[in-house]
């Protein structure tokens, strides 16, 4: 047996994610697993890549094709190069979401999506119904095509020494082009890793309120997270969502302000260490899965929070 | 042009779902049933392009056992043209659905087709990316806003980063993200037009493809329960029970 994991890029680096899956790689098999980096200028990644522990090689496919990693010619890659591997893995990133069923579909097996836990080399476990069930499956597929959440997994280490190969595999691509890209620039943690997150809802009132949470983000070095509500009201960008159709995280402390509590915020936060509540309405149902429930008007307890930390 | 777009009737959003006593599976028996909420947008979108005269005709596609019938009603009432059962009680994965939508794109031949990015029920999100793979056309997944010109199509996709804007060459595939609109409600007249509109009944055999997944279901069970915790008065006790009590501070 052995696995090929296709490594997940934030602007040409090596996003953490990745050893995240390397480690669910690692639960799958002893044996070998690789990675593949494939967009364009993307050595530093493939260094990155090959200090994770436990890799034999790290497969390099760098043009021009590649870049932004569209989804067609990188499926296309992932073809020519899955016949040597039993499994193929990637994040249950935008992009692991984007290539991976396509490779399935050309290959004709199925994919296993947002696995959370490993088995055996066949048998999955993976949330269904907004994690509201867990169900665990298993493939009887030549090929396994999975995708890994990360959170289900903890992150391999960095000190491994991969061999890095080019690949030389170029594919066409003419039907679909990169346009532009709007990417959130911030100086905060990434959200799915994350130690810390705070989050805000609908409860925040506007945009600009959720500048109460940036001072309490700054001490706690948290990332900033949003529910769906305050989202589509436009208060803050989608890449903030969290939740069953937006980020999944699972932090140390989370802390969900202005959130009511739906079943698809939770299914995004619910696996995080200690969740901290502040709403004004005691029954709002955050509460029943909050550690620390606080009632209150979030306007009074952030700025009160933010000094004393 | 024609634009296809695929509904999966699904579990209410609202609901909130129980395990088989044997853990065989989620119950749905009597449970309420609704269009997937990513297929509603899917639906409004294709509509919202017909009305724009962009589209001359919208035609619905789903496929399970017969009462999908009632969602496709719905894209009906909401303002599909037409609608294609394709009828089966075998629990038809991801890759099922895609090969039959293929054939069904082969038959239509429709300049568009839009997808949901996840039903709400497996939380698959693979079914229109399969559906570009097997038909060879290209995708633009997770859309919060599609703008045809001519023989293209601009498709802004929420990506974990932000936003990513690509250009795709009609025909193409889209699936839906949660931003792209607001799906209207269907009126009551509209309710019983949709009635009288063409659905035409089909069975996987028909277009020569077998449904059968080489993925069983073992179990399904409840994820481990959170213990419900404490209020706290204030916010020194909420400092202080962060620090001593659970040490993430
Ligand atoms: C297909 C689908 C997918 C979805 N995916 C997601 C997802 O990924 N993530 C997600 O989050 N949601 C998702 N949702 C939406 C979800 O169902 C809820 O609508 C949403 O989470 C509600 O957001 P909210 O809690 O911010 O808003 P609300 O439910 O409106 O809650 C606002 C809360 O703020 C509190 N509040 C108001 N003012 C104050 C104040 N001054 N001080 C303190 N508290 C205050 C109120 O008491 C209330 O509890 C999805 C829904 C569907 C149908
Ligand atoms: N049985 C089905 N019938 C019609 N469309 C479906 C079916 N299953 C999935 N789809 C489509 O594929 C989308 C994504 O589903 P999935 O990939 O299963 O999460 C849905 O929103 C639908 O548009």
């Amino acid at each position: 047996m052995s696995i090929l994991v296709l490594a997940d890029l934030h602007e040409g680096q090596l996003a953490g994610a990745t050893a995240h899956v390397v480690a669910a790689a690692q639960a799958i098999i002893g044996g070998d697993i690789d990675v593949l980096v494939a967009g364009e200028g993307v050595q530093a990644a493939a260094d990155a890549a090959a200090k994770l522990d436990g890799l034999s090689r790290v497969l390099v496919a760098d043009n021009a094709v590649y870049a932004h990693q569209l989804a067609e010619p990188m499926g296309a890659l992932l073809v020519e190069l899955a016949g040597d591997y039993t499994h193929v893995l990637a994040s249950a990133s935008t992009t692991g979401k984007n290539v991976l069923p396509r490779l399935a579909a050309l290959k004709e097996v199925s994919q296993l999506s947002d696995v959370i836990a490993v088995e055996s080399a066949d048998t999955f476990l993976r949330p269904i119904y907004a994690g509201n069930a867990i169900a665990t499956v298993k493939s009887a597929d030549d090929l396994k095509v999975i995708t890994i959440r990360p959170t289900g997994f903890d992150a391999v280490g960095n000190s491994g020494s991969a061999t890095i190969e080019a690949v030389e595999v170029v594919v066409e691509n003419s039907h679909s082009s990169f346009v532009k890209e709007e990417l959130a620039k911030s100086d905060r943690p990434e959200l799915g890793g994350a130690k810390v997150v705070i989050s805000g809802g609908r409860g925040m009132g506007n945009g600009e309120n959720f500048k109460l949470l940036d001072g309490i983000a700054d001490k706690l070095g948290a990332a900033i997270g949003a529910s769906r509500a305050a989202v589509d009201a436009g208060y803050v960008p989608n890449d903030m969502q969290v939740g069953q159709t937006g980020k999944i995280v699972a932090p140390d402390l989370y802390i969900a302000v202005g959130i009511s509590g739906a079943i698809q915020h939770l299914a995004g936060m619910k696996d995080s260490k200690v969740i901290v509540a502040i709403n004004k309405d005691d029954e709002a149902p955050i509460f029943q899965i909050a550690d620390y429930g606080l009632v209150g008007d979030l306007f009074e307890i952030l700025p009160e929070l933010e000094s004393k930390l | 042009m024609k634009i296809l777009v695929a509904v999966k009737r699904v579990i209410d959003y609202n609901v909130k779902i129980r395990v088989k006593a044997n853990h065989s599976d989620v119950d749905l028996t009597n449970v309420k049933m609704a269009m997937n909420p990513f297929c509603e947008i899917a639906v409004e979108e294709a509509v919202r392009l017909k009305e724009k005269g962009v589209a001359t005709e919208v035609v619905a596609v789903s496929i399970g056992h017969k009462a999908v019938q009632e969602q496709l009603r719905t894209a009906l009432a909401l303002g599909a043209d037409r609608a294609i059962h394709i009828e089966t009680d075998e629990r038809a994965e991801s890759l099922a659905v895609a090969k039959l939508l293929a054939k069904v794109v082969e038959e239509e031949q429709p300049s568009l087709v839009i997808l949901g990015k996840q039903a709400i029920d497996t939380d698959n999100n693979q079914t229109g990316q399969m559906l570009a793979a097997l038909t060879g056309l290209p995708q633009g997944t997770f859309a919060s806003e599609v703008a045809v010109d001519g023989d293209k199509v601009n498709v802004t996709r929420e990506i974990d980063g932000g936003l990513q804007t690509i250009s795709l060459t009609l025909p193409a595939i889209v699936t839906t993200d949660l931003r792209l609109n607001e799906p209207r409600y269907a009126k009551l007249p509209d309710i019983m037009k949709a009635k009288k509109k063409p659905l035409d009944v089909k069975t996987p055999d028909d277009y020569g493809v077998d449904v059968a997944s080489k993925v069983s279901l073992l179990k399904v069970e409840y994820p481990a329960e959170r213990k419900g915790g404490i209020k706290v008065a204030s916010v020194d006790e909420l400092i202080d029970k962060l620090k001593n009590e659970t040490k993430v501070l």
